[in-house]
């Protein structure tokens, strides 16, 4: 049985039917990828996933259980984390209050300082900084506190939207390199980018989603090949 | 442009809007009547003296942003600015000597000439008023050359003149109260019945100077001393300083008359208010407008249980305190639900209508049977603690300050909380604080209730001070009031609350000529704190960081 489960799922923003009939599943261990242009239902997907929007029709099952009576809040404590589009740290505060508010659903302080040290460890930066505000990282590091914000819950699955974005080019590579470490840890990724060759060569499969509709579903490899894929988001 | 000119553009340009400001005062009529008050006893009122610092302000700001360094070019900025300023003033006296401008100006009068060119008639006056601006830019160039500890200690030393002399009202009575034989001594040595003796003014600069060179030679023996006590020790010195201030508090109503003390009750509600408000907009970053509609609530609800004129319930303060505080806390939770997914400005007028709802609601013809009506509710009996009855200010006074007590240790407990932290994020970035799983339902509801709570409370305990409630008290600018003072005071701390209630309702009180320009004060007050020090009089901790930046992270990330 898969981890993550999307059956059939609809959403909409009013009028604007944003995701149609979107089925995706990940397994247990899997990186999977699902990439698109701007506006192709990418973010709405990781929405629909995380709480925030409820799907109109169709299901999202979290090992088998539907999450449709949950609210979003309560969705986190399943264990699916979400690190947002374009970081959205919490800049005022310290990097070390950034994490201990990831890890807010959390009431064991023990189990917590230990997740930190992984985290730091993870990410030696973080641990330099920790009492910097966090506004004033770069955006490299603010990329690596808004993964570590995320994994301070212990997430079952993390659904990491573009991280890649508005990064210099030697940051992406450690990005995905990051992403690699996390899934060598046995963390279950959704990844959601735009740099289609990067997710592609980092994830075991793939979804390709045009206008709300997946019109791809692959091997990661398979999909490296697929001359439409190429020539639509890889610029080939 | 040329050089000369480029060199002497910060001095007019800046000189400039000293004089539209000295020109703005003097014809809204503050300098003539504020005229009537001296600082130093008849030789400065304070009218001038509002208008000479403002001279000798906005010289100090020309030359500080005179960008090249040589002293010279900064000290000439900085006269040319007050030559300005008084040009302005001189131009007024020039032309509404021989014109009649009162018609557009009322504040245009012959008395204000008068007080502005001190009684000279004539060119004597005008050149009167171009010679002491020549000398406030002079003095602020003085100031800009000198180094940072004379400048400091002239600056301190006048200002402390310039608060002993605004607050003489404040003072001669406590003076008076005591009685002895030294205080009289001091009073008579220290003030007129207007004013500061000349004796006194010298005095007061002399004693403030010495005090802080004093300080300034020991701080750091005190400061290290005091670091390298052992915890303990410091944690008892703490604590004894808590209860200076416990007693303090407690016998300050003894020493101040009964004006003072109604002063510092009215004072107290409004820190009560602006407590509440700053869970609910400094914890929560929530813009409510309408926080009065819970004093109201608190207010009415005391009135009608506790007053014989419409029902008669017959309970006590006592036992209708508790029900307004939970029926306003009922009433922020009922505020709350409609507005949970309103931000920023939607948020604010919708609460601003809210707290409109509520005055017109106890405004209303229908609701006169229950409500009062316009003629609100009389009749409210005084507290009575253990038999004793609360009738004068001092007595509320002591209620008031158990209210902050509490209020203060429950923002506290609550800032460092679970809640606490949820408020925080939720301040931050409400997606993503409900990304990390926080219930944005509750903690918003949580916030709008504790707020609403407090702002109950105060409202609860003005009713039965006041001993009467009528709509027109509860009306827009309670809640602008309160939103302003938690600004001025800095947004999210406890101390400002304290500070800006302090400050924007104690300050008027006892200026009895601000009470006529108080809202043109309050816009002044607001403009120049966003000018001059955005994150208020007493910030909080993480504000001061985030608009000041701090030493420490900036050397680490320059590391």
């Amino acid at each position: 049985m898969a981890m993550l489960e999307l059956k059939n799922v609809h959403a909409h923003y009013g009028k604007i039917h944003a995701l149609k009939n979107v089925s995706i599943k990940v397994n247990k261990g899997e990186i999977v990828t699902l990439i698109g242009g701007n506006g192709a239902g990418k973010s709405t997907t990781l929405k629909t996933i995380s709480g925030t929007l409820k799907p109109s029709s169709g299901q999202v099952f979290l090992n088998g259980e539907d999450l449709a009576k949950y609210p979003a809040h309560e969705i986190v404590k399943k264990g699916i984390v979400q690190v947002p589009e374009g970081r959205r740290i919490f800049g005022q505060l310290t990097v070390m209050e950034n994490l201990d508010l990831g890890a807010f659903t959390s009431k064991d302080k023990k189990k917590d300082a230990q997740t930190i040290e992984k985290i730091f460890e993870l990410f030696p930066r973080l641990a330099e900084r920790c009492r910097q505000v966090a506004g004033t990282l770069s955006g490299g590091e603010q990329q690596m506190l808004a993964m570590g914000r995320a994994l301070m819950t212990n997430p079952k699955i993390l659904l990491l939207d573009e991280p890649s974005m508005g990064l210099a080019p030697v940051l992406v590579d450690n990005v995905f390199k990051t992403i690699k470490i996390l899934h060598a840890e046995g963390t279950t990724i959704l990844l959601v980018e735009q740099n289609a060759r990067m997710a592609l060569k980092t994830a075991s499969r793939g979804y390709v989603i045009q206008t709300g509709k997946v019109i791809f579903e692959d091997d990661a490899k398979k999909l490296l090949e697929n001359e439409m894929v190429k020539k639509a988001y890889m610029g080939d | 442009m040329t050089k000369a000119q480029s060199l002497w553009n910060h001095g007019v340009k800046i000189g400039a809007i000293g004089g539209v400001s000295v020109l703005i005062i003097a014809l809204v009529g503050m300098i003539e009547s504020f005229g009537k008050r001296d600082i130093i006893s008849g030789i400065l009122p304070m009218g001038i003296a509002m208008a000479l610092i403002i001279c000798i302000l906005v010289a100090y700001i020309a030359a500080n942003k005179t960008p090249i360094c040589e002293k010279s070019v900064k000290f000439a900025n900085a006269v040319i600015s007050g030559f300005v300023t008084s040009g302005f003033l001189a131009l007024l006296v020039a032309i509404g000597r021989s014109f009649n401008i009162r018609d557009m100006f009322v504040g245009a009068s012959p008395a204000l000439y008068k007080a502005l060119t001190a009684g000279i008639a004539g060119a004597g006056g005008i050149f009167l008023i171009l010679a002491v601006g020549l000398i406030c830019g002079i003095f602020a160039g003085i100031l800009i050359i000198l180094n940072d500890l004379p400048r400091k200690l002239i600056i301190n030393a006048l200002a402390t003149i310039f608060v002993l002399g605004l607050l003489q009202e404040l003072i001669i009575p406590i003076f008076k109260s005591w009685d002895f034989g030294v205080t009289n001594y001091l009073g008579k040595l220290f003030y007129t019945q207007n004013g500061l003796t000349i004796f006194g003014t010298v005095l007061a600069a002399v004693i403030y100077c010495i005090i802080s060179l004093l300080w300034k030679a020991n701080q750091d023996t005190i400061k290290t001393t005091y670091k390298d006590l052992p915890k303990g020790t410091r944690k008892k010195v703490k604590t004894f300083g808590f209860f200076v201030l416990a007693v303090f508090l407690i016998v300050l109503p003894q020493f101040l008359g009964l004006f003072l003390s109604e002063v510092l009750t009215i004072v107290g509600l409004y820190i009560l208010l602006g407590l509440g408000l700053n869970i609910v907009v400094g914890y929560a970053g929530l813009l409510d407008l309408g926080y009065v509609a819970f004093f109201a609530i608190g207010s009415y609800v005391v009135a009608i249980l506790t007053s014989p004129e419409i029902f008669s319930f017959g309970f006590n303060f006592w036992q209708a305190l508790p029900i307004a505080v939970i029926l306003g806390i009922t009433a922020g939770v009922m505020l709350g639900i409609p507005v949970l997914k309103m931000r920023g400005d939607y948020l604010a007028i919708a609460t601003l209508g809210f707290g409109e709802i509520i005055r017109i609601l106890v405004l209303s013809d229908f609701l006169k049977p229950w409500l009062g009506g316009a003629q609100g509710i009389g009749a409210i009996p005084n507290p009575n603690f253990m038999g004793f009855q609360m009738v004068k200010p001092q007595h509320i006074y002591y209620l008031i300050l158990a209210g902050c007590m509490l209020v203060v240790f429950i923002s506290i407990r609550l800032k460092n909380s679970r809640l606490g932290r949820a408020w925080m994020a939720m301040r931050e970035d409400e997606d993503v604080a409900q990304a990390m799983g926080i219930n944005l339902v509750a903690t918003k509801l949580f916030a709008f209730a504790t707020g609403a709570g407090f702002s109950a409370l105060s409202g609860a305990i003005f009713a039965s001070k006041i001993g009467s409630v009528y709509p027109h008290s509860f009306n827009l600018f309670i809640s602008i009031n309160v939103v302003c003072l938690i600004i001025i005071g800095g947004i999210g701390s406890l101390p400002g609350v304290v500070v800006g209630a302090a400050v924007l309702m104690g300050l008027p009180e006892l200026l009895r000529e601000f009470a006529e320009y108080r809202m043109f004060v309050y816009g002044a007050a607001l403009v120049a704190m966003m000018l001059l020090r955005p994150e208020g009089l007493w910030p909080e901790a993480r504000h001061k960081i985030e608009l000041h930046g701090d030493d420490e992270t900036q050397t680490q990330t320059a590391a």
